[in-house]
């Protein structure tokens, strides 16, 4: 037994031994590693689903091509389920045991924030894929984001409602973090844009039913137009009672809808209702001068081939999240992180699915209003606003 | 303002009546067993998941509404046959337990066979709302309150009028009892869960085009309608459809009267205080146990 044993320790030793030569012998083989902690299943499972198929097509497509700096990229996914305490395992996870060079996820601004103190204890650079204006406001030295905020989504809309003539808004909102955050984000940049806010309602997540709300709007003194800020199902059931209901006032959604699955959840109420996205979703009729349209037709020629589904802008956003940190590695010509990041902050004139994006040491976000296009639905799909 | 409460009343209703639906189902196996089935709303949901896939394959509706009932039932038996059963003798709460982990299960299998996103299902008779005054209702709703109406009355006959129905009554009140009359104890378990399955699938697939439907839409189900089914009295059909509507008429008015912000809150308080007054349900049965 004992002389088993004494076996089984030698050849232990015998092949760390040489595995640890080998790696010595060819260090340009190991793989640059990217940690990712996605919402691939749960409440926010139509957004962290997309993100996680996009990273995994285009690491693959980046492979094929030689990968980076001469070394492969290798994705490390853990899916936290839209759990903040799962996310945060998960980060600690990719960073102390995984020794991830760089973090891209938090799908939810609930899983970000878990992240962030993480990610700026063990100074990784981190690309996070949530809405909210708090992820980078104020900025933080190792935390950058890709999507649109809720504020710019407010501000587009305040500005083509002016357009319009209109200015007393019915605000209906989600009562989950997306829309409560939308609410506040809206309420704030109102009076900069000579709104008034004349009726400010809730509605819940998987209600099924809100005719009382809309009913209410409807019965407020001058309301020019409806604005409603949810995800998923719930800015559907809105839509469907806002046809039941006949209303003719203005509806306006924000981005939070912005997937195929809306117009075809709301059917023929969705029709002439106005929100702001990003280009990705109007690929085909965009201009050919449009400085997006080849990376947007590029990006959805690419996923539609192999996914068979429709793009959203949440798989999107981890596009832009995987080039701008493939950009910046390229940069720093390494993957010390300190050099990573400072490279990703000077990013100018980046070219993503949801805009033109140029970082600085106080805008991490490095989008302006000029990267979300009004769009309409119109016959049962998005048309460019007039 | 006439027009706005009617308003009001509708969006109860058409709340109200879902929730009744979801509450039906779990009076049956609380009257067979005493446990409260936690995968109920996941029945609800494979009701409607299964209609929305035949429909998209094809079939006609009466034929994918026939089918989501066939695959509710079929749930109902493999949860009994493959869980409850091999359970043997555990006690209530243990049973309580299996089927909270049942639910899980039907929902991540769902979440593999249906995906993760939402589909709807088309209304049964046109998308055209009913005027009423100036206060409209979709004609769905008329279908959920009609097949909710038609579960109560077959309900009642059947733990009523026939003999299965009083045996399942009497196993739930002394199993000792009921094997010693000679009821087969096992069949009334059995039969207990695929009828409520059944109940649960019918009434998912009636509501998926309100609610829509996706693989986790049985969980905020399953919530309101256990909570209609306690306000009601648990084991009691129409008391789950009274509980199903109070709660639909009090979100709301309260949602029209104070605020939407409160919407959620003020039927708990009022649950609250109403299982205060009254522990065992509205139309619940005052049963003295004893110890």
């Amino acid at each position: 037994m004992r002389k088993l044993l004494m076996w089984c320790a030698g050849g232990l030793l015998a092949a760390v031994a040489s595995s640890g030569a080998a790696s010595a012998e060819v260090p340009p083989a190991n793989p640059i590693k990217l940690g990712a902690t996605l919402s691939a299943t749960g409440v926010a499972a139509f957004l962290g689903d997309p993100e996680l198929k996009t990273l995994q097509l285009y690491v693959e497509m980046i492979n094929a091509k030689g990968g980076v700096l001469g070394r492969k990229l290798e994705l490390i996914n853990y899916d936290d389920g839209a759990d903040p305490n799962k996310a945060n395992a998960n980060a600690k996870r990719l960073i102390e045991e995984d020794k991830v060079d760089f973090l891209i996820g938090g799908t939810t601004t609930g899983a970000t924030m878990a992240i962030i103190p993480l990610a700026e204890k063990a100074e990784i650079p981190f690309i996070s894929l949530a809405g909210a204006v708090v992820i980078v406001e104020p900025p933080k030295k190792w935390v950058f984001k890709t999507p649109h905020t809720d504020r710019m989504a407010a501000e587009k809309i305040f500005l083509d409602m002016k357009k319009r003539g209109l200015d007393k808004v019915g605000l209906l909102s989600e009562n989950s973090a997306f829309g409560q955050s939308g609410k506040k984000e809206t309420l704030g940049v109102a009076r900069k844009h000579g709104m008034t806010i004349v009726a400010d309602e809730t509605y819940g997540p998987k209600d099924a039913d809100v005719t009382t709300q809309l009913t209410k709007i409807k019965g407020t003194a001058g309301v020019q137009a409806i604005l409603v800020f949810g995800l998923g199902q719930g800015p559907a059931v809105v839509t469907m009672n806002y046809g039941q209901l006949g209303l003719t006032l203005p509806l306006y959604q924000s981005h939070g809808v912005a997937s195929e699955e809306y117009i075809k959840l709301s059917g023929k109420a969705a029709e002439g209702v106005r929100l702001p996205a990003s280009a990705l979703l109007v690929a085909s009729v965009l201009p050919d001068s449009d400085p997006q349209k080849p990376v947007v037709t590029g990006y959805v020629k690419a996923y539609t081939e192999r996914y068979k589904s429709d793009v959203s802008t949440f798989g999107g956003h981890a596009y832009d999240g995987l080039m701008l940190a493939v950009g910046a590695i390229k940069r720093a010509g390494s993957t010390d992180k300190a050099k990573v990041r400072d490279a990703l902050e000077q990013t100018k004139g980046f070219i993503g699915t949801s805009g033109v994006v140029n970082f600085s040491p106080t805008d991490h976000l490095g989008l302006d209003l000029s990267a979300f296009r009004m769009l309409e639905i119109r016959n049962g799909t998005w048309t460019l606003a007039k | 303002m006439l027009s706005q409460t009617l308003q009001y009343l509708f969006s109860g209703l058409t709340s109200g009546a879902i929730y009744a639906l979801a509450a039906i189902g779990f009076s049956v196996i609380y009257n067979a067993s005493g446990i409260i089935n936690f995968a109920q709303g996941e029945f609800i949901m494979l009701g409607g998941v299964s209609a929305v896939l035949l429909t998209a394959a094809g079939a006609p509706l009466p034929l994918a509404l026939a089918g989501a009932v066939v695959v509710g039932a079929l749930a109902g038996l493999l949860l009994v046959k493959l869980a409850i059963e091999r359970a043997g003798q555990a006690s209530q709460a243990s049973l309580i337990i299996i089927t909270i982990g049942a639910s899980i299960f039907l929902q991540g299998l769902a979440q593999l066979v249906f995906g993760k996103g939402q589909k709807a299902l088309r209304p049964f008779s046109g998308e055209e709302p009913i005027r009423i005054a100036s206060a409209t209702l979709l004609p769905q709703s008329l279908w959920v309150i009609g097949v909710g109406a038609a579960l109560v009355l077959l309900l009642a006959w059947f733990f009523g009028r026939t003999r299965l129905g009083k045996a399942l009554l009497a196993t739930a009140h002394n199993r000792l009892a009921a094997q010693l009359v000679g009821i087969d104890v096992r069949l009334v378990l059995a039969v207990s869960f695929v009828i409520s399955a059944a109940i649960g699938a019918i009434g998912g697939a009636v509501a998926a085009p309100i609610t829509f439907t996706s693989s986790d839409v049985g969980v905020m189900l399953g919530l309101k309608g256990f909570v209609a089914a306690t306000l009601g009295g648990l084991g009691n059909a129409m008391g789950a459809v009274a509980g199903g509507l109070i709660l639909g008429f009090t979100e709301a008015l309260a949602a029209g009267y104070i605020s939407s912000a409160y919407k959620d809150a003020v039927p708990f308080v009022l649950i609250i205080f109403i299982l205060l007054v009254r522990p065992r349900g509205l139309f619940g049965a005052k049963v003295t146990e004893r110890a």
